[in-house]
């Protein structure tokens, strides 16, 4: 005679094939999850910690590393770790671009949301969108054949210059203000724009007493981005600003920023030295502006939603 | 003034902002392919770099650009659809999923340069390998990680949900229908958003700095063992890539024909990701024709 198995264990077992690939793919995308957690928690702990080190091991001063405008490391006597000059270069340079960035992103904004909604958008979208694929280092190196030789003939200086790096981050960052811009100012309701013409306003008067308040935390937004951005970025700056170690008295002057000093003296400064572990520092001032930037963006949609 | 001036003044403005934004990328890709393509020959392509002397290619950084977003895209695509899929389908609304979303912000705004570092801290210097290419693809992989994981969860957001349910009611369970019926439909996105996210890697340069380095051994490309130090294929030797050639020979370089290489050299870039956005659209638009079956 056969032997019966109860139904219940048979339907146990099927259930928990079942059951076990359910628990292998729920284990896999947690897993996916918690490695993007750890890498996040592990990039601030690594770089927090290898950027204190200078303060802690090596000695140098805090207050000296962000105020001191002397930076001089390879002297043997008496070496200088003030960084005070490439912190306000990066957040001159970063600003300067914003300036410049900001209108004309804003400005294509509501060219394609206002002005030209049905060919404007058709044009200026793709144009933004090439703009994003061209990568950091050909701005840069067209910043440094075509910009700087162009600005030491004809505005004047060494051509290498605030200005040159100011140009060539503003480039950057508009493909980034504009994108946002434009999703900001169409998002807004219909009956905003109706509500206004239907006073009689004229379409300037409706984009400039309307439409940008309403957009305002969004606008505002796209233009922090566009700051995180220009601050974090790099290899672009670097060919086209000079990387020199004094505060510029005028945007023609050559400068430095955070970025520029530790792209270029990374590789061959000691691993460990006082030198080496003082870019780790600003490195460390580069995550801490990041978060800044995301803790900026953050307040600025929280007041959107009121 | 009258407002009416003033209206059509202000037009005006914004006509010439959009016309000078258009200007600059015509600018920008007249000038790279013009100036480019003069110096993009075979030979450019198929000869190694040169440290000294004129005349040298791109072979060896071509090469090695492919490679490592080739292995940049094997770690991080699967990683970044598990991510995706879980922020999707499986986080609840809560502190936790605040949390990774909240990292996963962090990781995409990090500039790029942090992550070399980080790349070096981790995989150069802690695992004691030197500059590598597969230190170079996990650093990449980091820089990457949040693009694939935002694609592919609003891929998967924006499946109908009736499919979903559909198959929930025929009793197949959760992973099953993530697996079978919901990531075929969100492929076509999330195979768009990945290609244009390639553009991205290739171009990208500061991340490679202090992860793969500026110098490429003597390749010998009919050597196909892995382990090899002269085979391409090996991926713990340095390599640069072709970003990174761009701005080593302008700031460090030594050869005189600087002007020449770098603008062949970005030429072949900036067409690359060109290509590459390109065929995302193309992709995404087939793949579309092809479910929706419209002409």
């Amino acid at each position: 005679m056969e032997k019966l198995i109860p139904a219940k264990e048979r339907l146990l077992k099927s259930n928990k094939k079942w059951m076990d690939g359910e628990l292998r793919g729920k284990i896999l995308v947690i897993l996916c999850a918690v490695i993007m957690i750890s890498v996040t928690i592990s990039i601030t702990i690594f770089l927090g910690s290898k950027g204190l080190q200078s303060f802690i091991h090596n000695g140098v001063s805090l207050i000296e590393f962000i105020t001191s405008k002397h930076w001089n490391p390879t002297n043997q006597a008496s070496p200088q770790y003030g960084a005070l000059p490439f912190i306000l270069g990066s957040f001159a340079v970063t600003f300067a671009a914003a300036l410049v960035a900001a209108p004309l992103g804003i400005g294509g904004a509501i060219f394609m949301t206002e002005i030209a909604p049905s060919w404007g958008k058709k044009i200026l979208q793709p144009v933004i969108e090439l703009l994003v694929g061209i990568p950091s280092v050909v701005y840069g190196f067209i910043g440094l054949t075509v910009l700087v030789p162009f600005i030491r003939e004809h505005v004047g200086g060494l051509g290498f210059s605030l200005l040159a790096g100011t140009i060539v981050l503003a480039i950057m960052i508009l493909p980034t203000v504009t994108t946002i811009a434009t999703d900001a100012m169409s998002s807004l309701p219909k009956n905003l724009r109706e509500g206004s013409y239907a006073l009689g306003a004229t379409r300037w008067q409706t984009i400039r007493k309307v439409l940008i308040p309403a957009a305002m935390p969004n606008l505002l937004t796209a233009i922090v981005l566009g700051m995180a951005r220009a601050f974090g970025e790099a290899l672009a700056v670097q060919m086209v600003i000079g990387n020199v170690r004094d505060i510029p008295s005028n945007i023609l002057d050559a400068s430095a920023t955070l970025t520029t000093i530790i792209t270029l003296n990374m590789g061959h400064t000691t691993y460990g030295s006082v030198e080496n572990n003082t870019l780790w520092s600003m490195g460390l001032i580069l995550l801490i502006m990041s978060f800044a930037f995301i803790l900026l963006i953050r307040y600025l949609s929280s007041r959107r939603k009121m | 003034m009258n407002s009416k001036t003033a209206d059509r003044i202000a037009t005006g403005v914004f006509i010439t902002i959009a016309i000078i934004i258009i200007s600059i990328l015509v600018g920008l890709f007249y000038y790279i392919l013009v100036n480019g393509l003069k110096h993009v020959s075979l030979d450019f392509l198929t000869s190694p770099s040169s440290n000294v002397r004129a005349g040298g290619g791109i072979r060896d950084q071509l090469f090695n650009s492919f490679y490592i977003l080739l292995l940049t895209m094997l770690i991080a695509v699967p990683l970044g659809i598990g991510g995706g899929i879980y922020m999707a389908e499986y986080a609840k609304p809560g502190k936790v999923t605040d949390i990774i979303r909240s990292c996963i912000e962090v990781l995409a705004s990090l500039p790029s340069i942090v992550i070399g570092m980080f790349g070096l801290l981790m995989f150069v210097n802690l695992t004691g390998w030197g500059y590598t290419i597969l230190g170079g693809a996990l650093a990449l992989t980091v820089f990457n990680l949040p693009v694939i994981v935002r694609v592919s969860e609003d891929a998967i957001r924006s499946v109908p949900r009736d499919l979903k349910e559909a198959s929930l009611a025929l009793g197949i369970t959760r992973w099953h229908t993530i697996k079978t019926v919901i990531l075929p439909s969100a492929f076509p996105s999330i195979l768009t958003g990945a290609i244009l996210a390639s553009g991205r890697v290739f171009g990208e340069a500061a991340a490679l700095l202090f992860t793969a380095g500026l110098s490429t051994p003597r390749l010998d490309y009919a050597n196909w063992n892995p382990f090899s130090d002269t085979s391409p294929l090996n991926i713990f030797r340095p390599a640069e890539t072709l970003a990174v050639h761009i701005w080593s020979v302008n700031t460090q370089g030594l050869i005189p024909d600087v002007e020449e290489v770098s603008n062949g050299a970005a030429a072949v870039l900036v067409l690359s990701v060109l290509i590459f956005n390109l065929l995302a659209r193309w992709i995404g638009s087939m793949i579309h024709k092809k479910i929706t079956a419209t002409k």
